[in-house]
């Protein structure tokens, strides 16, 4: 039951936008995720689909995957809808039902919000599904080093993520394992209330802990054997190289904002 | 340089807290280079505790230990014993730190500020010499416990050790996996030259080394080669260690006045010992 987690949704095949330098990457999700934030009106969302189709063939992601990172947000879709619909009030009547009245203004203001999140969900999902979770921890870690003066420590924290990533599965199969055992001596953890499964994990989640301390000391003393003494010193297998590429990927993003912004400036 | 003793041990003492029992008390060791060691001892025997001491992991209460000249205690040369002492340990879940193999063999050299340029070639002659080049792209713990623990080994060898620390590398592998570890190690001091201390407490590897040292309540009891110190039946037992199951078989068979030679170790010389013994037997 507990193999089903995959981690990440990393898709791996070989296109320009993998290739990307991860940092041009995360810079471009977040200028996006500003640009979708910062679209005026409902047909000015056609250069976004626009934008968000270009990258989606030029990474070979297949249009279902893209969709499919709308599934677990369908509820919340829906209920900003409805919100925006029935909540709204404006000047001109769509639409009554008896109490009820539906607004134009609140028809636009429902699918502006709807899209938004849409717009949001879908295109980041991009980062993630074209920067496998170690190259992107690398881009975060070489695009936070700058922060270094101010002490925050850019190193440990990617070195905290590389290890998170490396052992989740480990536990998860540990978790199993526990489970499996406990279950044989009779424990039940699928039946009864909340509290009562709740308090079912308690006899799983002590021994998982108690390992997981037990290999983080392990792990300790075999990295110190292997010579890792912090950041400081330290030489990456993979150099980050910003490319011509990158700098264009960066323009197409100032092209989208120049799209959605010109029209507001010049009318 | 290579007349020099690569591992030496003096009158090392080691406590874990101030008030605790000596877990090694007054041990003295020299290992040449190339040398096979394999260090027996039942648990709490202090092996373990002698190989932390010998790559600077732990520091000696007294005494000192040496690496290829280099003392432990020397805080400038730390970084240094422990890329020339690569160690692999008992577990090998909890030693491999990123999330696919290549990028793994790659933290040790990453650690010591080798140029990414030169990190490829490194990588790829240690995966090939632990057999493991075509697991480069997986995810560690999509492998069996045995390959686990040649990548471990990959990582170190990829640092360019000359002695390897193998610390009940082989304890939680399944028979398949100890063999694999083993042959690979062993081809690694031969071909390699490589020095390899092995710490187990299983009799059939020790059999193989060029040298067995036993160890008993923090001290060296038998040192020697695998002939001298199995051919000693009590002195083990007495030492709540067992023998190879072939020396076991030698010894019954001595006991009930069979004339076999003292120095059985293996199947083949179980094998060598019947045909001297009866020359027709076993002919098929």
């Amino acid at each position: 039951m507990l193999r089903d987690i995959t981690l990440g949704q990393y898709y791996p095949v070989d296109s320009v936008v993998h290739r990307l330098d991860p940092r041009a990457k995360i810079v471009l999700a977040f200028m996006y995720i500003i640009a979708v934030f910062m679209v005026p009106s409902l047909w000015l969302y056609l250069p976004v689909l626009a934008y968000l189709v270009l990258a989606t063939w030029l990474s070979k992601l297949p249009a279902r995957m893209m969709l499919r990172s709308l599934r677990p947000m369908r509820i919340i879709l829906i209920i900003t809808f409805i919100l925006n619909l029935f909540f709204a009030s404006g000047t001109t009547p769509l639409l009554r039902l008896g109490r009820v009245t539906i607004w134009q203004e609140g028809l636009m203001n429902a699918l502006v919000f709807t899209f938004r999140l849409v717009f949001l969900v879908t295109g980041s999902s991009i980062l993630t599904l074209t920067t496998s979770p170690v190259t992107l921890t690398d881009g975060l870690e070489r695009l936070a080093s700058p922060l270094k003066v101010i002490k925050f420590p850019a190193h440990e924290m990617a070195m905290m993520m590389t290890i998170a990533l490396r052992f989740i599965p480990t536990l998860v199969e540990e978790a199993d394992k526990i489970m499996k055992a406990q279950t044989a001596r009779g424990a039940d953890f699928e039946s009864g209330n909340l509290m009562a499964r709740a308090r079912a994990m308690i006899p799983l989640l002590v021994p998982l802990f108690i390992s997981a301390f037990r290999r983080a000391g392990d792990l300790a003393m075999a990295m110190e054997a292997r010579c890792y003494r912090g950041g400081e010193g330290r030489t990456r297998l993979n150099k980050l190289q910003f490319r011509t590429r990158d700098l264009l990927a960066l323009l197409t993003m100032l092209a989208l904002y120049l799209v959605i912004l010109l029209p507001g400036w010049l009318w | 340089m290579s007349d020099q003793p690569h591992l030496q041990v003096k009158d090392l003492s080691y406590r874990y807290e101030p008030e605790a029992p000596l877990a090694l008390d007054g041990v003295s060791l020299v290992v040449p280079h190339g040398q096979f060691v394999a260090v027996l001892g039942h648990n709490g025997s202090g092996k373990s505790t002698l190989a932390k001491l010998l790559n600077g992991l732990f520091l000696p209460t007294e005494g000192q230990v040496t690496v290829s000249g280099m003392d432990t205690r020397d805080d400038g040369k730390v970084w240094d014993i422990r890329r020339t002492a690569g160690m692999v340990f008992q577990n090998p879940d909890n030693q491999l730190v990123a999330t696919r193999v290549y990028d793994d063999v790659a933290f040790g050299l990453e650690n010591i500020g080798v140029p990414s340029e030169e990190m490829p070639a490194r990588i790829d002659e240690a995966l090939k010499l632990t057999g493991m080049l075509e697991f480069a792209d997986r995810a560690p713990h999509l492998l069996s416990g045995g390959q686990k623990q040649r990548v471990a080994i990959a990582g170190i060898l990829a640092m360019h050790p000359e002695a390897l620390i193998l610390d009940e590398a082989t304890a939680m592998l399944d028979p398949r996996g100890r063999k694999e570890v083993l042959d690979t190690v062993q081809r690694l001091n031969r071909e390699q030259g490589i020095t390899v201390v092995w710490i187990t407490h299983f009799m059939q590897e020790a059999a193989t080394a060029q040298r067995v040292l036993v160890m008993d309540h923090g001290k060296i009891a038998m040192d020697g080669t695998p002939r001298e110190v199995f051919s000693q039946v009590e002195r083990l037992r007495a030492l709540r260690l067992d023998v190879p199951p072939m020396t076991h078989l030698a010894q019954l068979l001595r006991q009930r006045g069979v004339d076999i030679g003292m120095d059985v170790l293996s199947v083949d010389d179980m094998v060598k010992e019947v045909k001297r013994l009866c020359p027709s037997c076993l002919n098929s």
